[in-house]
């Protein structure tokens, strides 16, 4: 079963439409990249695939189920099978980094299943952060911590909005890393970045396919990266 | 029964507590309100008993009673108590009939006059008290006997000024439970103000919690248990100090008029018990309307 499906997909909101027409599938264990300019509609082609937007026109299927036919319920058990490391991270600043990363254990009613959290944090070395506020955390803590509640619920289809936009050279290979690492595990894995360099040193290390939006359309990148 | 456990969870269940931060703002103006309103109720719950009580005891008691008034020239008056009273005690329906002694009148119209009144000097008239059994007097049929025997006699049988007064009372009580109403569906209305307050300013939290897969009986039953526990908190202060007030009232005795008769008594204080739990399931009920229709709104 594809992991999402999209089939001439538009979205819009008034008389601006900011996708058209796209149509994409991506298969389980895969490993994609999304590039386009600045204000191209990566987040929102990204937001179309964690059911946080409806699309205007087309269909799209997500775990085999057809999103517009998803009830709320529906939409939030989908969700959890989804991983998303959003572009500035999206955590409740009052509570410490430990309850943010198991919030997804937590609302889904699994928060007895946190035994791993400490070896979770290890792994994208927060370990000795786990009490911080979100405030408290620099630009690439903030984004391993994004990571690690990303994957807490061990996800199929996990979704990265520019998960080195705000990190240096050598924290984006780190996480770089984390998610190849991930993709090894068997899971689905689409990123959005404009870092052409960050592609390029993936694609030495991972079958990746290259998706770019340009001009509201969806092509598949090349030999031009 | 899904709905059951999910109230039980909405109340008992803590660990999703602080996953909605504490908003000082909305959760004093819900334990103010909740307060209030139920110090409130109880005054109003208390007039609704007290006029209750009231009505069902000068109905009671004064549809079991009738007086004799007789008012004849000096000379012809013991002649024409004598014949009433004669009248009265071959009357079916009566069970007793006794004409009243000095002592009786004076006491009669001692808080009006004084103690020092000169009954002897004054012409009163006499008055025969008539107690009534269960099958009771057929009015009519007594005054037109009267009206042959004894002239003078006039027989009150109360209904004139009881029926008033019983639906005085009557109308008191409505209104005692009307004020309970209007004050529940305030409550209502301002846990509903304060929890759709608190949802919209929380609106980022919610999509965060939508976003990493929380369903809306999650989110909501987050913020159905801080308001409902506001409002149980904040009815048993109100409870409390209207309670207090209650038992500062002066209490009903032998002199007891419409406002000392106003506390609370005896078991009359089991239903303040009501009124926390009423809160509680108004902002229970109100706080989970909120939240659905709100969370369908912002995600």
């Amino acid at each position: 079963m594809r992991v999402i499906e999209l089939t001439n997909v538009s979205y819009g909101y008034g008389d601006t439409e900011l996708l058209s027409d796209l149509s994409l599938h991506i298969q389980p264990g895969s490993f994609h990249f999304l590039t386009g300019p600045s204000g191209s509609g990566k987040t929102t082609f990204l937001r179309l695939c964690y059911l946080d937007l409806l699309a205007t026109a087309g269909q799209i299927t997500v775990f085999g189920k057809q999103v517009s036919e998803m009830t709320r319920d529906e939409v939030a058990f989908t969700r959890r099978r989804i991983g998303v490391v959003h572009q500035d991270c999206q955590f409740l600043d009052h509570l410490p980094l430990s309850q943010n990363v198991t919030l997804p254990l937590e609302v889904a009613d699994c928060a007895d299943e946190d035994e791993n959290l400490d070896e979770l944090l290890t792994w994208v070395g927060l370990a000795d952060r786990k009490s911080a506020l979100p405030p408290q955390l620099s630009g690439g803590e903030r984004q391993r911590a994004a990571l690690a509640r990303a994957i807490i619920m061990s996800p199929d289809f996990i979704i990265a909005d520019e998960p080195t936009g705000n990190v240096d050279w050598e924290m984006s290979q780190r996480l770089l890393s984390l998610l190849i690492e991930l993709n090894k595990m068997g899971k689905t894995i689409l990123i959005a970045t404009h870092d052409l360099n960050l592609i390029r040193v993936a694609k030495s290390q991972v079958a990746a396919r290259v998706l770019r939006i340009r001009d509201k359309q969806l092509q598949l990148a090349g030999a031009d990266l | 029964m899904d709905f059951t456990r999910w109230s039980l969870q909405a109340v008992l269940e803590t660990r999703a507590d602080n996953v909605v931060p504490p908003s000082g703002y909305t959760a004093r103006l819900t334990l103010f309100t909740s307060a209030a309103m139920a110090f409130l109720a109880v005054f109003a719950l208390a007039l609704s008993l007290a006029t209750g009580r009231l009505a069902d005891h000068w109905s009671s008691e004064l549809s079991r009673t009738a007086t004799v008034r007789i008012s004849a020239p000096a000379g012809q008056l013991v002649a024409q108590t004598n014949a009433a009273l004669g009248v009265l005690q071959s009357t079916p329906g009566v069970k007793s009939a006794r004409v009243l002694d000095e002592a009786d009148e004076r006491a009669l119209l001692e808080p009006w006059f004084g103690k020092d009144l000169p009954l002897d000097s004054l012409p009163i008239p006499k008055l025969i008290e008539v107690i009534e059994d269960a099958a009771g007097i057929d009015a009519n049929g007594l005054r037109l006997r009267l009206q042959g025997e004894a002239p003078g006699a006039i027989f009150d049988d109360h209904t004139r000024w009881r029926q008033p007064l019983v639906h005085a009372a009557d109308r008191l009580r409505l209104l005692g439970i009307a004020a309970i109403v209007l004050i529940t569906a305030t409550t209502g209305a301002m846990i509903t103000l304060a929890a759709s307050s608190a949802l919209a300013a929380n609106s980022r939290v919610i999509r965060v919690l939508r976003l990493v897969g929380a369903r809306d009986v999650y989110v909501a039953r987050a913020f159905v248990r801080q308001f409902t526990l506001r409002a149980f908190v904040g009815a048993v202060v109100g409870v409390a100090l209207g309670g207090l007030s209650m038992a500062t009232l002066p209490s009903a005795g032998d002199t007891s008029g419409f406002l000392s008769g106003m506390g609370l008594q005896g078991t009359d204080w089991l239903w303040l018990l009501l009124i926390p739990l009423l809160a509680a399931l108004v902002a229970f009920a109100a706080t989970r309307v909120a939240a659905f229709r709100t969370l369908k709104e912002l995600t």
